[in-house]
């Protein structure tokens, strides 16, 4: 592969940029946003390892972020367990979550809108009872207390966040680069294209499904880590809040789903969107229209989304058969 | 090497497989006929674990492999193809073939080259780098072969890879098969292409309406009167035989 070199070079390259980028922007705004854009993009990632890669979409993947935030959270403000180690809880409470659901829906078979579907029962289910429970604060929510450090994995500046979820966007890139170019990541593209043919040839997709969803769910918790830290309060609706869930769907099939980047992409073009339109129109919801707009026109003449559309004329001379049936496979 | 024994399988009311008894040896290319509808696609689909037998076992080198599930079949050494191709149609050939040799390996340098050579084998070289979903019918036959060699099985189960073919790529697919069992693994095929019945197998079964009707050398099947009232219909192998 020739194409490797050229293009790790090129990652490289984006990564430092993104590195360096701080110490040329003094806007606190477009610090927010970019750290924003990368934390959507890291919880696109893991929503696009189970549904862009092993092709089994999920419309619950919140479940995993508020589930590692109040994992790290309540250990925090009942233990004083310091988060830096506490996200790691997060992350096996993460998993821990993707067994469970993983192993009781595939095992009982539910593909496609079925398995869509309870992984929204099961989000809704956890929110339902973090209102009912006190450990969690109930509806009162969880306050945690401001008192920056590396142990808090809480920062003075908006430029620690900034770097905080940076790491985390590219450890998710880093996975998906490693699922690229490994059997399991070959089993999990089997599966989406054909899961008798992939059981055939010796896979045991029951298995890697949940490997999946688990390294979904582990992701997914250091998210909730890093929401809680950073807006210091949680609360039900917002760990686990269906608008999140369907962020990281959204950002993920408009980027390209099954690609590298796609999340990221994606990630970056409805931020910008949303905070173009927000800033140039006045008119109040008007910006949320446009948003929809764009949305629409970008899924519906683009079913590969951004990165998709690019590869397509990329390789126009070559065969046209790639881009066909990966997004709509028999689900 | 492959043991059938009294394998029944019913939809509701109706018996796709009847009682079947049948025996595949080491080395041998045996083979499956039968009008459509006889049950043979569902003989192969519980020899290879995609469904369950309501009656009997299937043993797999002394073992039993029933209520085993696909995957741990192929681990065993015994893979299917499908009637209907299933490609992974989103990707290359030779990522198709790579995903069966990764049963046998996890580094993708090895799977890579296991693949290539598994290509030369059913002759695909050329196609390696072209979508599976842009493949022409014989394309995905062989491709479907090609997944399923490329597991290093001992034994293959082919589900008519000859059908749709023209005359020339069958004859091109039957020294494929030739060649695979010169290699040394054993085949169990299902096919309603005779020339390449007649020519490929040791031993013929015959089944018909869920149950075996005839069985042995194929030359001896095919003159095998309940074999031709079962393809031609009832009286046919009385009117050949006058007409002869």
């Amino acid at each position: 592969m020739t194409n490797f070199r050229s293009h790790l070079y090129f990652l490289l390259l984006g990564a430092i940029a993104l590195i360096i980028l701080p110490y040329f922007i003094s806007s606190r705004f477009y610090i927010d946003v970019l750290t924003l854009i990368f934390f959507t993009a890291y919880l696109g990632q893991s929503w696009n390892i189970l549904g862009g890669y092993a092709g089994q979409f999920s419309f619950g993947g919140v479940m995993f972020f508020g589930t590692g935030a109040y994992v790290s959270s309540i250990l925090l403000t009942t233990f004083g367990f310091p988060p830096i180690f506490g996200i790691f809880l997060a992350i096996m409470g993460g998993a821990l979550l993707g067994l469970i659901v993983g192993y009781m829906s595939f095992r009982s078979g539910l593909k496609g809108s079925y398995f869509a579907l309870i992984t929204l029962a099961f989000a809704e289910l956890l929110r339902v009872l973090a209102n009912s429970v006190e450990f969690t604060g109930g509806g009162v929510g969880l306050f945690l207390t401001y008192a920056p450090g590396l142990s808090n994995l809480q920062f003075e500046t908006p430029v620690g966040f900034y770097y905080f979820s940076l790491v985390l966007m590219f450890i998710s890139i880093a996975i998906v680069y490693w699922l690229e170019s490994s059997r399991f990541g070959a089993q999990l593209v089997a599966i989406r294209e054909n899961e008798d043919a992939a059981e055939a040839l010796g896979i045991n997709t029951l298995k890697c499904k949940i490997y999946a969803i688990m390294i979904m769910g582990a992701m997914g918790g250091a998210a909730g880590t890093f929401y809680a830290q950073k807006y210091l309060y949680l609360d039900p609706p917002i760990a686990y809040s269906i608008h999140l869930s369907v962020e990281m769907l959204l950002v993920t099939i408009v980027g390209g789903m099954g690609t590298i980047f796609g999340p990221l992409v994606g990630a970056f073009v409805l931020h910008t969107v949303n905070e173009v339109a927000r800033h140039f129109i006045d008119t109040p919801g008007l910006s949320l229209i446009v948003y929809g707009l764009i949305l629409i026109v970008i899924i519906g003449y683009l079913p590969n989304g951004l990165i998709g559309a690019f590869k397509k004329k990329e390789k126009k001379s070559g065969s046209t058969s790639l881009d066909k049936k990966t997004s709509r496979g028999d689900s | 090497m492959l043991k059938v024994s009294n394998v029944t399988k019913r939809f509701g009311g109706l018996v796709a497989v009847s009682s079947v008894d049948l025996e595949v040896n080491e080395k041998e290319i045996v083979s499956l006929i039968g009008p459509n509808g006889a049950g043979k696609t569902t003989l192969f689909a519980m020899v290879a674990g995609f469904l369950k037998a309501d009656e009997g076992r299937v043993d797999f080198e002394n073992a039993s492999v029933l209520g085993m599930r696909p995957h741990q079949i192929c681990q065993l050494g015994m893979v299917r193809t499908f009637q209907i191709t299933q490609p992974f149609a989103g990707l290359t050939t030779l990522q198709n073939i790579m995903v069966g040799a990764y049963s046998n390996t996890s580094e993708t340098d090895r799977a890579r080259t296991k693949a290539e050579e598994v290509a030369e084998v059913v002759g695909m070289t050329s196609l390696l780098h072209q979508g599976a979903d842009g493949l022409t019918v014989a394309g995905r036959k062989r491709l479907e072969l090609a997944r399923a060699l490329a597991t290093d099985p001992k034994l293959l189960l082919l589900d008519e890879v000859m059908a749709g073919l023209n005359p020339a790529e069958i004859d091109d697919i039957v020294t494929v098969i030739k060649g695979i069992r010169d290699r040394g693994v054993t085949i169990f095929l299902i096919e309603h292409v005779m020339k390449a019945v007649m020519n490929l197998s040791d031993r013929t079964y015959v089944l018909n309406d869920g149950k075996l009707i005839a069985s042995g050398t194929p030359a001896s099947v095919a003159e095998n009167p309940q074999v031709i009232e079962a393809y031609l219909g009832h009286g046919a192998a009385e009117a050949m035989a006058e007409g002869a």
